[in-house]
């Protein structure tokens, strides 16, 4: 996954691999061979069909299709419910994933695994599953509104299915783990004394955490939402069931396109924009996270 | 090992001499465990006005445990610390107001060495202009003006120590703590930084508690030193004390190089006291404390005082053997000798151009006064 906390660690490890005494592969052009089988499934596998999708956004030699995505209301405002929709499922990620990681990183070795099984659980399960599992907890007459119902909280149902708040509670179920590593492994980083340093100078607890535990951790955060916004950004299957239909993001949009209007052409173009938009994101991000480390 | 008279040792000690009547930290009876480990078992220790102590102990001691107690990093099981007066076993480490350095210096990464200097100072609320003075000044203090605006990434192993040592001191903390510090640094630097801090710490009055496992440093920085060994205070004393006459078997052997020999008391005349060691070897022991005849003692003789006697020439105690190792130290060389009645004995002497040095099998003959071999219980 490219994210810059990522980056780093591949650059590192591979300097140490090129320390190694004896090189697996010799000369020059070694890194150059490793590299080619990557590059050939790559390059069938992703760069063909983009390069297609690009053709194909572009039929004729014209730029109709993304005119059409740009200028009319309807799908910039769909562009706009996508991305007002992962930047909530993002900070949510990250106001749950803070505390998760915090205690991960803190945690024994015992507690440490139930909860890196509690958290992997779901990266486990088939998203469909999970789905449906979600339907059923979240419906009209779900388990959770008869709870609410049943112990007086609520009158009437809460309507949590199809609307966004089910969206929202069924994306950041699947992203949570995507946004929870990164910060853990960020948190491992940090070297305790830090923290018993900014005590012994004088820190109480909450400017420990704001000068010193989130600078540090920064770095983690930073991928985190990375991985958690770009990922949500072309979510399909929770926002199709969950949203109903009444919650249309792009990707959403981009299978409807498809499947019902067969309009390969301006599907592309929505999926090239996506595209485009999760690249800018990303090396958005990575700016950010770069001036954090220099 | 069978427990050992160190309680004895360590309490006829004369450390109220040194400290005063009220020190400014008391430690007492500082007891603590980790699940079945005992890290610390009812210690007292305590550090005088302007006095720099040194706990000096092999790794697994317990030294530091007592320094994060002291800090407040962790919560003792039993006893007390007493910092000017107020009781702060339990207070949080924020509210102690002691200065640390810590031993990979935990210079905030992410802050410039202004922003790390002045971090206890904002941490206090002193004004901005109040703060900027003081960080300069400290950054002078330290030999590092200039620097403000490096990262800590971005300076050597003694610079990054300076800055440590500077964020300790900027807040005028009471008391400042030293994890073995200096362990990170080559020798030369080592040296000159160990150096600067007793000037500092002198310069600014700050009483220090030091912990080390390197005793030449202890030996180098430290008013009284505290050897500590399996949770327990083996001796506190003065270091030319401490060398001098070690309260017990591990305070011998661990501070310095020690030959010890085990040996039984066979006659007591006032101070003098005729013992005799394995292999029927007669020793003679003057101005040790007294003993009762046939108990058994150790005889510790440091390197040096054993000297190569001539032909003919007489000691008090005189032992044979051969050269069976020569180490070259510059200044010095160091014999392993191979005894007639067995073992081994180490001695160090000065490096003279004008005196032949002795080859590997060589037989030497060496002796040393009564007064020069220093007594404790085998136990």
């Amino acid at each position: 996954m490219m994210v810059p906390a990522h980056d780093r660690m591949t650059a590192s490890s591979v300097t140490r691999a090129s320390r190694l005494a004896v090189p697996i592969l010799r000369g020059e052009h070694a890194p150059l061979l490793v590299g080619v089988v990557p590059l050939i499934f790559l390059g069938v596998l992703f760069l063909l069909p983009v390069a297609q999708l690009l053709a194909m956004s572009v039929e004729g030699g014209s730029f109709a299709h993304f005119e059409k995505a740009l200028a009319t209301k309807l799908y910039v405002d769909v562009f706009f419910d996508t991305l007002v929709i992962a930047a909530t499922v993002t900070s949510i990620s990250l106001v749950l994933a803070y505390p998760v990681a915090y205690v991960l990183s803190t945690a024994s070795p015992r507690w440490l695994l139930v909860g890196l099984i509690f958290l992997m659980l779901p990266f486990w399960t088939s998203i469909l599953v999970r789905t449906y599992a979600w339907m059923i907890l979240l419906g009209r007459n779900g388990l959770l509104n008869q709870a609410l119902l049943g112990s007086g909280l609520a009158h009437t149902p809460v309507p949590l299915l199809y609307n966004t708040t089910g969206v929202l509670i069924g994306m950041v179920h699947v992203l949570l783990p995507y946004m929870v590593f990164p910060i853990y492994s960020a948190m491992l980083r940090v070297e305790p004394d830090l923290l018993r340093a900014a005590q012994g100078l004088g820190a109480p607890g909450i400017q420990v955490l704001r000068r010193v535990y989130l600078p540090l951790t920064m770095p983690g955060v930073i991928a985190g939402c990375s991985l958690v916004f770009i990922l949500s950004l072309g979510f399909y299957i929770t926002p199709a069931l969950l949203g109903g239909g009444r919650v249309i993001m792009i990707a959403v949009l981009i299978e409807q396109q498809v499947r019902q209007f067969l309009e390969w052409g301006f599907a592309s173009a929505l999926s090239i924009i996506l595209l485009v938009a999760a690249v800018l994101f990303y090396l958005l991000m990575n700016v950010l996270g770069g001036e954090r480390t220099t | 090992m069978p427990p050992r008279d160190a309680a004895a040792g360590t309490t006829s000690q004369p450390q109220a001499a040194v400290s005063g009547p009220a020190p400014l930290l008391g430690a007492q009876g500082v007891a603590k465990t980790y699940g079945s480990v005992t890290a610390l078992e009812s210690v007292d220790v305590s550090v005088g006005d302007g006095e720099i102590l040194t706990i000096l102990g092999p790794s697994g001691s317990g030294k530091t445990t007592l320094l994060k107690i002291v800090a407040g990093f962790e919560l003792p099981d039993a006893g007390s610390v007493v910092l000017g007066g107020q009781d702060i076993t339990y207070a949080s480490p924020a509210a102690r107001g002691i200065g640390m350095v810590f031993q990979n210096y935990a210079l905030f990464p992410h802050m410039k060495v202004a922003d790390n200097i002045a971090f206890p100072l904002e941490m206090r609320r002193v004004g901005r202009d109040e703060i900027r003075r003081r960080v300069g000044e400290a950054l002078e203090l330290v030999g590092l003006a200039g620097y403000d605006a490096r990262l800590p990434r971005q300076l050597s192993g003694g610079q990054q120590q300076r800055v440590a040592l500077a964020r300790a001191i900027v807040f005028r903390p009471r008391l400042l703590l030293l994890d073995e510090p200096f362990g990170a640094l080559d020798r030369k630097l080592r040296e000159q930084m160990q150096l600067e801090v007793k000037r500092l710490q002198r310069q600014l009055g700050i009483a220090a508690l030091f912990v080390t496992h390197d005793q030449e440093e202890a030996l180098v920085l430290s008013d009284r030193i505290a050897v500590m060994s399996r949770g327990r205070i083996e001796q506190i004393a003065l270091p030319a004390e401490i060398y001098a006459r070690p309260a017990n078997r591990f305070v011998a052997d661990f501070i310095g190089e020690s030959n010890i020999f085990r040996a039984r008391v066979t006659a007591v005349h006032g101070d003098r006291l005729e013992a005799e060691c394995e292999g029927q070897v007669k020793a003679v022991v003057r101005g040790a404390t007294p003993r009762r005849g046939g108990s058994d003692i150790a005889l510790v003789i440091r390197p040096e005082a054993p000297r190569r006697l001539d032909d003919g020439e007489t000691a008090e105690n005189i032992m044979t053997g051969t050269v069976a190792e020569v180490i070259y130290l510059g200044d010095a060389v160091k014999y392993v000798l191979r005894l007639e009645q067995g073992g081994e004995l180490v001695v160090r002497w000065p490096y003279l151009q004008s005196r032949r040095t002795l080859g590997v099998g060589e037989p030497v003959r060496v002796g040393w006064a009564g007064d020069l071999v220093h007594v404790v219980d085998w136990n």
